[in-house]
């Protein structure tokens, strides 16, 4: 176990947090962005060893990909990516991709009001 | 590679040497069913009645013949819960759980309310302990048999067994306990502690997997949950596991001769690992601090999450339990940690170090250090 890009970016371009800690996952994802490219990304994860691989391949996924090209990674290909997951994990600790995601809609939000 | 470090027992324990070296004296060919009346079939009884002895021995049963044996624990119970209550329906259909019992009591209980018994859970205290009068509540005239365990095996509470029977009878119940955790580790006396019912499982005792024993005391009324032969007073039909039943008698004696100096000699161990562990910032002992088996340490974290504890703890050379919903085929977070009160991510972060002979105080800087450095290592990744 020796997960990727964990931290926090200080005032971050974008900020996604999902899941709940009754369910026992809780993910945070930090991007920065510069010129439509996800120049850095961060993980937080409260949960099991499947939510923290799922972040933090998430996290590896992303780095250096368009918003465009992040916005398709799904939570497939991050399973696939990890060669699998047991089936019961799919579902609650497979969450990375829909962070990854609310960060980037964060973003974009952010966008819109400047 | 560091020498692996085994704290799971309550899982699963290995075999004790002893019970390996009684195994290896079996005779090559050894055959017979106890059920014939040719001489092998008279080894294979008087195999088994040997075992008998050995188990009736460990828990203070005057009859041998009050001992029948079953495929574990899980069966034990399924027999005790749901064979008693049907066997007695005529009396009031009501049945009495601590909140806290194992799965394979409640699961049956539950069942019965299908067929119209009523199940009353009686709750606990924030350290496990049963509330006396919450069970003297739950426990009327109409109940046939209510369900109380000598000790949990995810918080280690031991609860007052005798206590509890004076409660339970006074009102005209009948008392199960399930001592799956506690036999070999306290001391176990059917006629001292008042129990009517008891449970055992072959391998918390030493020996081998899929075999237990349930004590019922003379005179119960039970009736079978499975049907077949004559076997084991007709409460367990089917052929005896006549080898691992003459393995788990021989593991209860063997835990009944050593446990007075083992159990004080694993509870100095499990003092210092407690008193190791919680130097480490935000850790929680889950259990009653002194009424707790001599082998059983739990906790919990706050902010990490118990199936990557485990995960990092392997991964150190270090095997421990968690109660964690995420190792929980169900993903529900562990009943048992939720009875005390904890909530749901307090229970998320749940680590369980059961000891056994094998473990010794020696390893114990080793394991808090490891432990030290999880919760480290965790805490820097967690978003709570």
């Amino acid at each position: 176990m020796n997960p990727h890009n964990v931290g926090v970016i200080e005032n971050p371009d974008g900020y996604g947090k999902v899941g709940n800690p009754v369910c026992g996952d809780l993910m945070e994802i930090f991007i920065r962005v510069k010129e439509n490219v996800i120049e850095d990304i961060r993980f937080r994860t409260f949960g099991c060893g499947s939510a923290i691989a799922t972040s933090s391949m998430v996290t590896d996924l992303a780095k250096g990909k368009t918003l465009e090209e992040a916005m398709k990674i799904t939570r497939d290909d991050v399973a696939t990516e990890l060669e699998g997951l047991p089936p019961k994990k799919m579902h609650c600790s497979n969450l990375a991709a829909d962070a990854l995601h609310a960060a980037i809609e964060d973003y974009r939000e952010k966008q819109k009001k400047e | 590679m560091e020498k692996r470090i085994y704290l799971d027992h309550a899982a699963a324990m290995p075999v004790h040497p002893g019970v390996a070296r009684f195994a290896g004296q079996f005779p090559d060919g050894f055959a017979g069913n106890p059920s014939t009346i040719y001489r092998e079939g008279l080894v294979a009884q008087e195999t088994l009645a040997i075992a008998r002895e050995k188990v009736a021995g460990l828990i203070g049963a005057r009859s041998a013949d009050s001992i029948i044996f079953t495929s574990g624990a899980t069966e034990s119970n399924n027999i005790a819960v749901r064979g008693t209550a049907l066997r007695n329906a005529k009396k009031g259909k009501r049945i009495v759980a601590s909140a806290i019992e194992h799965i394979s009591v409640l699961n049956p209980a539950k069942d019965l309310q299908k067929g119209g018994f009523t199940l009353t859970l009686a709750p606990v205290d924030r350290y496990g302990t049963v509330d006396l009068d919450a069970l003297g509540a739950a426990v009327t005239p109409e109940t046939i048999v209510a369900s109380v365990h000598y000790a949990n095996n995810e918080i280690g509470t031991v609860q007052p067994i005798r206590e509890v029977a004076e409660i339970v009878h006074d009102r005209g119940g009948l008392l199960h306990a399930d001592a799956t955790d506690a036999a070999g580790r306290i001391p176990i006396d059917v006629e001292r502690d008042g129990v009517d019912l008891l449970t055992l499982s072959g391998n918390q005792l030493g020996g081998p997997d899929g075999v237990g024993a349930l004590y019922i005391r003379p005179g119960i009324r039970v009736q079978p949950v499975i049907f077949g032969g004559g076997q084991e007073r007709g409460l367990r039909p089917g052929t005896e596991n006549v080898f691992s039943i003459a393995c788990m008698g021989e593991a209860a004696r063997l835990a009944g001769e050593e446990m007075p100096e083992e159990s004080r000699r694993l509870r100095a161990v499990r003092d210092s690992l407690i008193a190791g562990i919680m130097e480490i910032e935000e850790a929680h002992l889950t259990g009653h601090p002194t009424e707790r088996l001599p082998h059983h340490a739990s906790f919990r974290f706050s902010r990490i999450e118990g199936e990557s504890i485990q995960l990092a703890m392997d991964m150190l050379g270090i095997a421990v339990a968690t109660g964690s919903a995420c190792t929980s085929r169900t993903l529900e977070a562990s009943h048992v940690l939720l009875a005390i009160g904890l909530t749901h991510d307090e229970a998320h972060g749940s680590m369980v170090a059961t000891l056994g002979r094998e473990n010794s105080e020696g390893e114990v800087p080793r394991i808090v250090r490891a432990v030290g450095e999880t919760v480290k290592r965790l805490r820097a990744i967690t978003s709570l």
